[in-house]
């Protein structure tokens, strides 16, 4: 059992450390996340320059054939400054789907430019009361009747990257009842396309979502992706690669809040001596690093067993997504709490954590949800 | 980074498990499936130790110029996985896991040769006399006196929480010799002969019945200075050494999954109010899908430290992140078998828990260990550093408040 990194991993984490000391103080985080787009295209078309969006895709799609523990490398790096570009939307979870089902012809046509810098994906899986399940889809893809087209309409919510994105994956069925694993379509679609309303807001994190309506959309059957019968496999396969890749986010998230919470304690006195001198303190930021500890080790563990694919990574990845949850809860509520009115504030960035960590939780599917998907796959 | 054993383990697995298969008596077995206490059963342990000392594997921990196997963590892992797998009875650690690496340290040449081969043969049975009633968390304070007179100190005191004292012929104890400085500067690691005049064990008994622990009375009890490990006054560095020997050496995981496995066991024959089976019951796997996520989260960082010391690294903060989380999922797991055999853990049956014993239990097999595990589970988080001290440790030495 080895938890080195190679050489390569070695460079590449160095590589975004850099242009993360350099180019993504706190400040420059706060005013991306209140511009107009909540992200910088400089910064993403560096990104692209620096190989970082290629990594998880093999070399005959234009990518580095790097691994889930690569993307992992990365994301724990963004996510302790809390990088507001759309990694896991637009790569991950967009990217990867495209790389799993499309086509030559489809593959072609997206992964360059998405490589490239070029092209925003976002992936709109997820409906009122789908609660995390890729599987509940109440979005219909008619097939017309004359010609190869389909037909989608219905509604998705928080569709994370959704005002950003050029092209959106979206779930529909065509068969089938809300629920059934078969019968669900992804379509590739313009963003533009006719019958399509988006409303894009900012979420509590300082990201951006969008809630999109379709009504009546005309997509040609060249833009269908996969088959109906596999599709299901494929799009939990992304949403597990996603919560790796949140994960080590979050993980990264947990590590600034605990740093900085301990070095808060050490300096804040009251009573003429500093905070971090009183055992009931001490004892809780212990649990903090515990709970950071943890979530490492079953981040490492769902990054390894995702390489292994079915049900082991199913399970590996809803057991990360339970700790992050506990454990996000933990470390973002005890650091508010130990900062104390400091904590509270906007001009502090202990809260922008906080915030961070308590989204992740309810992202693709809360603690709740997984522990019971945890439990149906044992 | 892999998950995986470099393939030249597998040939010494097979090694480890036909010598399993081919020296565990069915009565050797039963011990292990029985076991609910830290210590194992002292007679069957150490007969299981005198079968692995005749095939040179009593001491996996050893180096092999002291008569141990030499193996490096990966061997001694599987080593343990196959012993749990196998039901083999538990080590005794007093001899094997805490004198002996203090003697290696710290001992003479003498001392050495004389005392570990009679460790590695089950020979002699060593207690540790650490604790004393003013002296628990707060080990420094111990008062247990030795002063000097000729070759000899006359030692006067007592210790307490002596495991198995009542079964050893030897004890290793932590004794005052100086009271200038610092508190931790006057102790001396002294080694006490059980049958010397003025030594007086009287037993303790658990809240589980078990009489495990003692207390260890010293009345004028003379003890040649040869007896000494380490210099006079440097006991607590003897005793720090042993930490750092003992710390990276434990894992929880593999014997709790096998816990968890007897309670799944359980599950699978109890039934709810409701009739269905427990199995089934929806809070239930919950509650078993999050404690094995715990246990999951704890393997990995067991696996973590392990790769920390594979690179010559020190255990660092992971030790007592170990300690804290293995024991309170330990404890956590013995309260989800309670819970899960329900009304069955209230029979008090402490010769069903004998190997080889004639009695038909009381009630179904997987729940006669409930209780009794339970019970002495709660010591988990008091002993060898309570979770309170492990806790203060991390803040301490590695948060640095």
């Amino acid at each position: 059992m080895d938890f080195n990194f190679s050489e390569e991993q070695q460079m590449l984490l160095d590589s975004i450390e850099k242009f993360v000391a350099n180019e993504y103080d706190f400040e420059t985080r706060r005013q991306l996340a209140h511009s107009e787009l909540g992200f910088s295209l400089a910064n993403w078309q560096k990104f692209s320059e620096f190989g970082w969006l290629g990594v998880p895709f093999a070399e005959q799609h234009g990518g580095f054939a790097g691994s889930m523990i690569d993307v992992m490398i990365m994301a724990e790096a963004f996510g302790k400054v809390l990088v507001t570009e759309p990694f896991v939307p637009s790569i991950v979870l967009g990217g990867r789907l495209i790389e799993a089902l499309g086509n030559s012809a489809q593959r072609a046509e997206f992964m360059p430019p998405l490589i490239g810098g070029k092209l925003q994906l976002a992936l709109a899986y997820s409906e009122v009361g789908s609660g995390g399940n890729p599987a509940c889809v109440a979005t219909r893809a008619v097939r017309d009747g004359n010609g190869d087209d389909y037909v989608i309409s219905g509604e998705k919510l928080i569709v994370l990257n959704g005002h950003a994105a050029d092209y959106l994956l979206i779930t529909a069925r065509s068969s089938g009842d809300e629920r059934d694993s078969e019968g669900i379509e992804i379509f590739a679609v313009d963003v533009k396309s006719e019958g399509i309303t988006s409303r894009a807001y900012p979420t509590v994190d300082g990201l951006r979502a969008a809630d999109l309506k379709f009504d009546e959309v005309r997509v040609p059957a060249g833009q269908r992706l996969g088959d109906p019968k596999g599709n299901l496999n494929a799009l939990e396969t992304v949403i597990d690669e996603a919560i790796v890749a949140l994960g080590a986010e979050a993980v990264g998230a947990m590590e600034v809040l605990v740093k900085t919470t301990v070095e808060y304690a050490q300096t804040r006195e009251q009573f003429g001596t500093p905070i971090g001198k009183f055992q009931a303190l001490q004892h809780r930021m212990v649990d903090m690093f515990i709970a950071h500890e943890e979530s490492k080790s079953l981040l490492y563990m769902a990054a390894l067993r995702s390489l292994e694919g079915g049900d082991v990574a199913k399970r590996a990845a809803s057991a990360l997504k339970v700790q992050l949850g506990k454990a996000g809860r933990l470390v973002g509520q005890e650091a508010v709490q130990i900062h104390g009115g400091m904590g509270m504030t906007d001009e502090l960035n202990v809260g922008h954590y906080f915030k961070r960590l308590t989204a992740i939780d309810a992202l693709f599917g809360s603690h709740d949800y997984h522990l019971e998907r945890y439990a149906r796959l044992s | 980074m892999d998950l995986s054993t470099p393939i030249e383990y597998d040939h010494f697995r097979e090694e480890v498990r036909s010598f399993l298969q081919e020296n565990l008596t069915d009565d050797l077995r039963e011990e292990g499936r029985l076991a609910t206490n830290v210590f194992p059963n002292p007679e069957r342990s150490i007969g299981w130790q005198k079968i692995c000392h005749q095939h040179g594997w009593a001491a996996p921990n050893w180096p092999q110029e002291y008569g141990g196997t030499g193996w490096d963590l990966i061997q001694r892992t599987i080593y343990s996985e196959e012993s749990l797998k196998a039901n083999a009875p538990g080590v005794m650690p007093m001899g094997l896991l805490l004198c002996g690496p203090c003697l290696m340290g710290y001992g003479t040449d003498a001392q050495k040769s004389y005392y570990l081969p009679r460790i590695l043969s089950g020979e002699d049975f060593w207690c540790q006399g650490y604790s004393e009633p003013g002296a628990g968390s707060d080990l420094a304070s111990l008062k247990t006196s030795a002063t000097r007179d000729a070759d000899d100190y006359i030692v006067n005191g007592a210790k307490i929480w002596t495991s198995f004292a009542q079964h050893a012929n030897r004890i290793f104890c932590l004794v005052r010799t100086s009271s200038d400085g610092p508190p931790q500067r006057g102790i001396t690691f002294l080694l006490i002969d059980m049958d010397t005049p003025g030594v007086r064990v009287e037993p303790i008994v658990g809240l589980d019945l078990v009489n495990e622990q003692n207390m260890v009375f010293f009345d004028d009890v003379r003890v040649p200075q040869a007896n000494r490990i380490g210099r006079e006054n440097d006991g607590w560095s003897v005793a720090k050494y042993l930490l750092e020997f003992e710390r990276g050496g434990t894992a929880f995981a593999p014997h709790l999954y096998h816990h968890l496995e007897l309670i799944k066991r359980a599950a699978a024959e109890e039934l709810t109010a409701s009739g269905e089976r427990l199995a089934d019951d929806r809070i239930f796997r919950r509650k078993f899908a999050a404690l094995e996520i715990e246990l999951q989260a704890l393997e990995f960082t067991e696996h973590r430290m392990r790769a920390a010391l594979g690179r010559g690294e020190p255990p660092g903060p992971y030790a007592s992140l170990i300690k804290i989380r293995g024991t309170e999922i330990t404890q956590s797991i013995t309260e989800l078998h309670i819970e899960t055999v329900g009304q069955h853990c209230l029979p008090l049956q402490p010769a069903a828990l004998v190997p080889g014993n004639a009695c038909e239990a009381i009630g179904p097999e997987y729940a006669v260990t409930a209780m009794p595990r339970y019970l002495n589970g709660r010591a988990a988080s008091i002993y060898a550093g309570s979770n309170e001290i492990q806790r203060g440790i991390i803040a301490k030495s590695v948060l640095g408040l």
